[in-house]
C-alpha cells in the first residue's frame, strides 16, 4: 500500500536489471608439438569461486582421431563451443568422406571465434595434433580468434606459472649454447608432470589430475597423474 | 592500472646452505616506457642483510632513506649489528605507520644473523604484514611467473654456486613474461665472510 506523499512504485526512478552473462571456472591446458607427437595435458578441476564442482573435469576434448581441442574459461562456453565445433566436423566429414585436417580445424575456429567478436566466447583454446606430413602441430587462440602455430603453449588460470618453465625447459631460453632440438616424449612428459604439480602449488584452479593426452599417427593414447586435491 | 606497478620491478629471495640469494631487475619505466636500465632496487643495509624494494620508484628511494636512517640510530643507540629479523619487524612497523596512505612497496628481506650466521629471508605487503619463509619469496610485477619458476628450480640445501644458478634462470625466465620489467639483473650471493655480486645480462625487450 502505498504511503501518501509517496509515489506509486509505478511511477519510481528506473532501476537498471543487471545481467552478468559470463562467470570463470579455472582450469588450466597445456600443448606441446614433438617431431612426430603432439601432447595436451589439463587439470581435472571445474571450479566456481572457493568452490571445487568437479574434479573429474578434463579440459581436452577429441575431435577426432589426430586432433584434440584445449578449451577452458566459462565452462558453459566451452560446452556450446565444443558442442559447435562437434557438430560442423560431422557436417565436413559427410560431405568430404574424410576427418578434417589440423591445420583447417583451426582455421575454422579461429573463424567460429570471430562470429561472436562482439559477445565472445569466454574461452582459452589450444587446437594439437598432425598436420598434413604427420608432424605434431599446436595452434594457440585468444578468445576472439587470433590464433599462431606454436611449439609449446600454456593457457588458462595457470598459464602465467608454466609459460616461463616451458620457454627454458623446450625453448632453451636463457641458456648459453643450448641448441634448441625435438624432444623426445618420455622427457616431454615429465617437463609436463613437474610443472603442473608446480602450479597446483599456488593456483586454487589448478589441481586434483592432470590427464595428458598423446597424439601420434597410431592415435590417441591417454595417461592420468594426480595433483594434490586441496 | 595499479600504483604498484607504474614502474615495474621484479624481485625475489632465496635460502640456500648457509647462504642466501637475493636478485632484482634493472629497468626504471614510466608505464611502458623504459627510461634507463641501472636502477638499484637492492640496497646493502649490513654486511650480512639486504633489502630488495620493488614498486613505486619514488617510494622505493623514501623508503630506503627512510630505513637508513632509522638502521643508523638502532646501531647507534645499540652499539650492535642488527638481526634480519629486527631489521624486518623495522620494516614493517615503518610501513604500518602509513596504514591509510601507504608507501607503494612490497619489501623482500634477506640476510645471514650477525651471530649464527642462520639463513633469513623474509617479504611483506605494502602495509608491513609479514611473511618468513624456509624457500624463496618473490614480489614485484611477475609474481605469478616468479612463483611458476621458483616452485619448480629450487630445492633444499643449495651451495652458493647452485643457488646462484637457480635464482638467476628463475628470475630472468619469469621476467622475460613481463613487459614492464627486466633489462638485465643483479644479483647478490651472501655467505658467511663472502658477497657476491654478479650482473646478469638478459634480453633488451
Amino acid at each position: 500500500m502505498a504511503q501518501l506523499g509517496q509515489p506509486l512504485s509505478d511511477y519510481q526512478r528506473p532501476h537498471q536489471v543487471h545481467f552478468s552473462p559470463y562467470d570463470f571456472n579455472g582450469g588450466t591446458v597445456l600443448a606441446i608439438a614433438g617431431e612426430n607427437y603432439a601432447l595436451i595435458a589439463t587439470d581435472t578441476r571445474l571450479s566456481q569461486g572457493f568452490s571445487i564442482h568437479s574434479r573429474e573435469s578434463p579440459k581436452t576434448y577429441s575431435l577426432s582421431e589426430n586432433t584434440v581441442l584445449g578449451c577452458c574459461g566459462f565452462h558453459g562456453d566451452v560446452l556450446t563451443l565444443t558442442k559447435t565445433l562437434g557438430a560442423r566436423l560431422q557436417i565436413f566429414e559427410k560431405e568430404h568422406n574424410k576427418p578434417m585436417p589440423t591445420p583447417s580445424v583451426a582455421a575454422m575456429l579461429s573463424t567460429i571465434l570471430y562470429y561472436r567478436r562482439f559477445f565472445p566466447y569466454y574461452t582459452h583454446n589450444l587446437v594439437a595434433g598432425l598436420d598434413e606430413e604427420g608432424k605434431g602441430c599446436v595452434y594457440s587462440f585468444d578468445p576472439v580468434g587470433s590464433y599462431e602455430r606454436e611449439v609449446y603453449r600454456a593457457k588458462g588460470s595457470a598459464s602465467a606459472m608454466l609459460q616461463p618453465l616451458l620457454d627454458n625447459q623446450i625453448g632453451g631460453k636463457n641458456q648459453q649454447g643450448y641448441v634448441v632440438q625435438p624432444m623426445p616424449l618420455d622427457r616431454c612428459i615429465a617437463v609436463v608432470k613437474d610443472v603442473f604439480t608446480s602450479a597446483a602449488e599456488r593456483d586454487i584452479y589448478t589441481g586434483d589430475n592432470i590427464l595428458i593426452s598423446v597424439i601420434t599417427k597410431d592415435g590417441l593414447k591417454s595417461e592420468k597423474f594426480p595433483l594434490r586435491k586441496d | 592500472m595499479s600504483i604498484l606497478a607504474y614502474n615495474g620491478a621484479a624481485i625475489m629471495a632465496m635460502k640456500g646452505k648457509n647462504c642466501v640469494a637475493i636478485a632484482a631487475d634493472r629497468r626504471f619505466g614510466v608505464q611502458g616506457q623504459t627510461v634507463s636500465m641501472d636502477f638499484d632496487k637492492v640496497f646493502e643495509m649490513g654486511p650480512n642483510l639486504f633489502l630488495g624494494l620493488p614498486g613505486l620508484a619514488t617510494d622505493v628511494q623514501t623508503v630506503f632513506q627512510r630505513l637508513k636512517f632509522r638502521l643508523n640510530m638502532y646501531e647507534l643507540r645499540e652499539n650492535r649489528r642488527i638481526k634480519p629479523k629486527t631489521f624486518m619487524s623495522m620494516v614493517s612497523n615503518l610501513l604500518y605507520e602509513r596504514r591509510f596512505g601507504p608507501y607503494f612497496v612490497e619489501p623482500v628481506i634477506a640476510g645471514l644473523d650477525p651471530k649464527t650466521h642462520e639463513p633469513y629471508i623474509a617479504s611483506m605487503d605494502l602495509i608491513g604484514c609479514p611473511m618468513e619463509t624456509n624457500d624463496f619469496v618473490v614480489s614485484g610485477t611477475c609474481s605469478e611467473q616468479m612463483y611458476g619458476m621458483c616452485e619448480s628450480l629450487w630445492e633444499p640445501d643449495l651451495e652458493p654456486d647452485d643457488l646462484f644458478e637457480t635464482i638467476s634462470q628463475a628470475l630472468m625466465n619469469a621476467f622475460d613474461r613481463d613487459a614492464v620489467s627486466g633489462w638485465g639483473a643483479v644479483v647478490y650471493i651472501i655467505e658467511k665472510d663472502k658477497i657476491t655480486k654478479k650482473f646478469l645480462k638478459t634480453r633488451q625487450d
